[in-house]
């Protein structure tokens, strides 16, 4: 790891003010950092606040609903002060986002080359000319056949996974030093789900961006990305080095999800399940979030919420019980 | 006798049509498929998108009709059943889908969901339908009392639950499951895996699970049958196709799964190329296009589905020449000693798994 990160997150915090004056705590108290070239994995189910910590890193939260507070700062910006106009210069620039789906993030009645070309054009200028040599270049880098014909190609056209190269593609128009990755394979079939992750790590290799890899896909986790960081209900209750992180994780949500994954090597008669629901986030607990649903809870779980601290250097968990191998010897 | 045995199904459907009517193209989505399943048992349906899986799973039910091939169902042929006969065999196999958000009519209560099957099919006379629901419910693992509510005030998990209990309401023999788990979330997927698991041991029911994820297939299938492009490539128990896959498109197909354990022992076989359209397949073997291992014959001539001596089938005319694919499947290495001790804590047994997701319903805050 380098000096300083490329990106550090700190005490971020997100609330929604919903329409009926409900305020829904979304984030909380989020640090994470990511160092050049890394790869971070964050982990979590829906509504668990990995999907609304990277819209806020790439400023696309609604401002008149979202509350955010802390500090994100990247590059030498900090982002959460950064003028409206300089986002716009950073995003599809230096920080690129791929989202989940394709079909919808492309523009139907523009070919995908307009849609890389107006990115290049935008951002590093140049004739029209060169922009397009430029993105029949990079549709050759993401393996589109063909590409010097595919480029005048509506979306329509192209099948699931290649519009999900072709997002890629855009994403690398303007070499990003951050690239967040948002389910970029959860909509394709475990073929091309392969293809997709081999051309992460070759354009990774190649670059030298660093990547947030946002999934519920573990198993996705443990094969591209470096470091994790677990979320559960608004909050990081894990990180932890890749490896670190499914030999011994730290927090019993963790465990519960590594164990309700069905394994190739051995037939369980019946997967492990995390009983309860996620609290409800306009209330959160007083204490830690994921008492009501946890079996090795202890009372005083659930006066106070539970610090995130250190277990071993680089894994950390926010867990009053942690190390969790005292529980079971 | 198998309780279902289907015979060389095949279904095109017009892709494309003349000013006057006549077809033009056809999509070839099911094209000479045959399997059978026992009672009580799980036949998976595998393969990508569009290979016609769940074209497969409409046409036992006769949701549409098939053009060619025969299904039967304990011995009857349901192709020449009448409307009121097809009415009755409906009774006998259901169907769950991937969507439980859509599969469920948000204008009806749980209560009349439930009580529609047992009144279109008279199960149950009017005045013992209640009792029938709240007992359904229970087996489901929700609370008799939820029969109340409408649909939008569940989780998907819950929803889920809801559309099973539709299903096992007119007490079938065989349920279809779509893609069940694949809009669910991870916690919430093993809720329902272990209770179709544990619905299928008590109630004897046989399932045709229809899935593109491959961990879930291994956990709960007992035969699985691989498609590709509109035909079964290879027919197997779980347990030999797990351990050695033979066609090179179960091989690609299983070297991919992606498993919960860093730099896991691999050897990775990525497909070149796209999936060819089903609206023209290329001619012989249809995977010849992406197969690392093909040869002319595989170019013009079809390879046909053989069986070995122990009923693992497949197609591919160099079945008995290809390398060993022992360590083809990549291993997770299961669980240390520690964390195993960790998950059992939260593996329940059955007792549990009927609890679950029940007790917090409503975490609002009236």
């Amino acid at each position: 790891m380098s000096a300083s990160p490329l990106i550090e997150i700190k005490d971020l915090r997100i609330r929604f003010h919903g329409d009926d004056g409900r305020i829904t705590h979304a984030v909380d108290s989020v640090d994470l950092s990511v160092a050049h070239g890394a790869t971070l994995g964050l982990v979590g189910e829906s509504g668990c606040g990995k999907s609304v910590t990277s819209l806020a890193i790439m400023g696309l939260l609604p401002k008149q609903s979202a509350e955010i507070t802390g500090a994100i700062r990247f590059d030498g910006f900090d982002l959460l002060h950064t003028p409206d106009q300089t986002l716009r210069d950073l995003r599809g620039n230096r920080l690129a986002m791929i989202f989940q789906e394709p079909m919808t993030s492309l523009n139907p009645s523009f070919t995908i080359g307009d849609q890389i070309i107006e990115t290049i054009l935008r951002h590093r200028g140049g004739s029209r000319k060169s922009a397009r040599q430029r993105a029949i270049e990079l549709l050759r880098r993401v393996h589109i056949p063909s590409p010097e014909r595919r480029i005048d190609e509506y979306p329509h056209k192209l099948s699931g996974g290649q519009r999900q190269r072709v997002m890629i593609a855009m994403a690398l128009a303007c070499d990003p030093r951050l690239l967040i990755a948002d389910e970029p394979t959860t909509a394709l079939d475990v073929t091309l789900q392969a293809q997709i992750l081999e051309l992460m790590r070759e354009l990774k290799a190649a670059s030298g961006a660093a990547i947030i890899l946002i999934t519920h896909d573990l198993g996705v986790v443990a094969e591209v990305c470096d470091e994790v960081a677990v979320m559960y209900a608004g909050e990081i209750v894990e990180r932890a080095p890749v490896d670190e992180l499914f030999a011994s994780p730290q927090h019993p949500y963790t465990v519960g999800l590594l164990g309700s994954i069905p394994r190739l090597d051995h037939r369980a008669e019946q997967l492990a399940t995390i009983e309860g629901m996620v609290p409800n986030m306009a209330q959160p607990p007083a204490g830690c979030r994921f008492a009501a649903r946890c079996p090795f809870v202890l009372e005083t779980c659930t006066k106070a919420p539970p610090p995130l601290i250190e277990i071993s250097p680089g894994h950390l968990s926010r867990c009053l019980r942690a190390p969790l191998e005292l529980l079971v010897s | 006798m198998a309780l279902l045995e289907v015979k060389g199904l095949v279904k095109h459907f017009v892709a494309e049509r003349s000013l006057f009517g006549r077809a033009l193209a056809h999509v070839k989505a099911v094209d000479g498929v045959s399997f059978s399943l026992d009672a009580g048992k799980t036949l998976a349906l595998v393969g990508e998108s569009g290979c016609g899986k769940s074209t497969v799973s409409r046409l036992v039910l006769r949701l549409i009709e098939p053009d060619a091939g025969t299904v039967r169902f304990e011995g009857r042929d349901l192709l020449s059943l009448d409307t009121e006969a097809l009415r009755k065999f409906r009774r006998e196999a259901q169907i769950i889908f991937q969507d439980p958000y859509a599969s469920l009519n948000p204008r009806m209560t749980v209560g009349q969901i439930l009580t529609e099957p047992l009144a279109l099919h008279d199960l149950v006379p009017p005045a013992e339908r209640r009792e029938r629901v709240a007992e359904i419910l229970r087996l489901v693992g929700l609370e008799p009392r939820l029969e109340r509510r409408y649909p939008h005030e569940f989780s998907g998990g819950q929803r889920q639950r809801i559309a099973i209990a539709r299903a096992l309401a007119v007490e079938p023999k065989l349920i279809i499951c779509d893609e069940p788990v694949s809009a669910l979330d991870v916690s919430i997927r093993s809720q329902i895996l272990n209770l179709l698991r544990e619905l299928q041991d008590r109630l004897g029911l046989a399932y045709i699970f229809v899935s593109h994820d491959l961990a879930v297939v291994k956990h709960i299938a007992d035969h699985v049958a691989v498609m590709n492009l509109g035909q079964i490539v290879e027919a197997a128990e779980a347990d030999a196709l797990f351990a050695a896959p033979r066609h090179p498109y179960s091989r690609a197909l299983l070297s991919a799964i992606p498993v919960p354990k860093p730099r896991a022992k691999r050897s990775r076989i990525v497909l070149q190329g796209e999936i060819p359209s089903a609206l023209n397949p290329p001619a012989g073997c249809r995977f010849h296009t992406r197969c690392p291992y093909v040869i002319d014959r595989c170019r013009s001539e079809m390879p046909q589905l053989v069986a070995d001596g122990i009923g693992h089938a497949t197609a591919c005319h160099r079945t008995s020449e290809l390398p060993s694919s022992a360590a083809i499947v990549p291993s997770d290495g299961g669980f240390s000693p520690v964390l195993e001790k960790l998950v059992a804590a939260f593996s329940g047994g059955p007792e549990a798994v009927r609890a679950g997701g029940v007790s917090s319903l409503g975490t609002d805050p009236a």
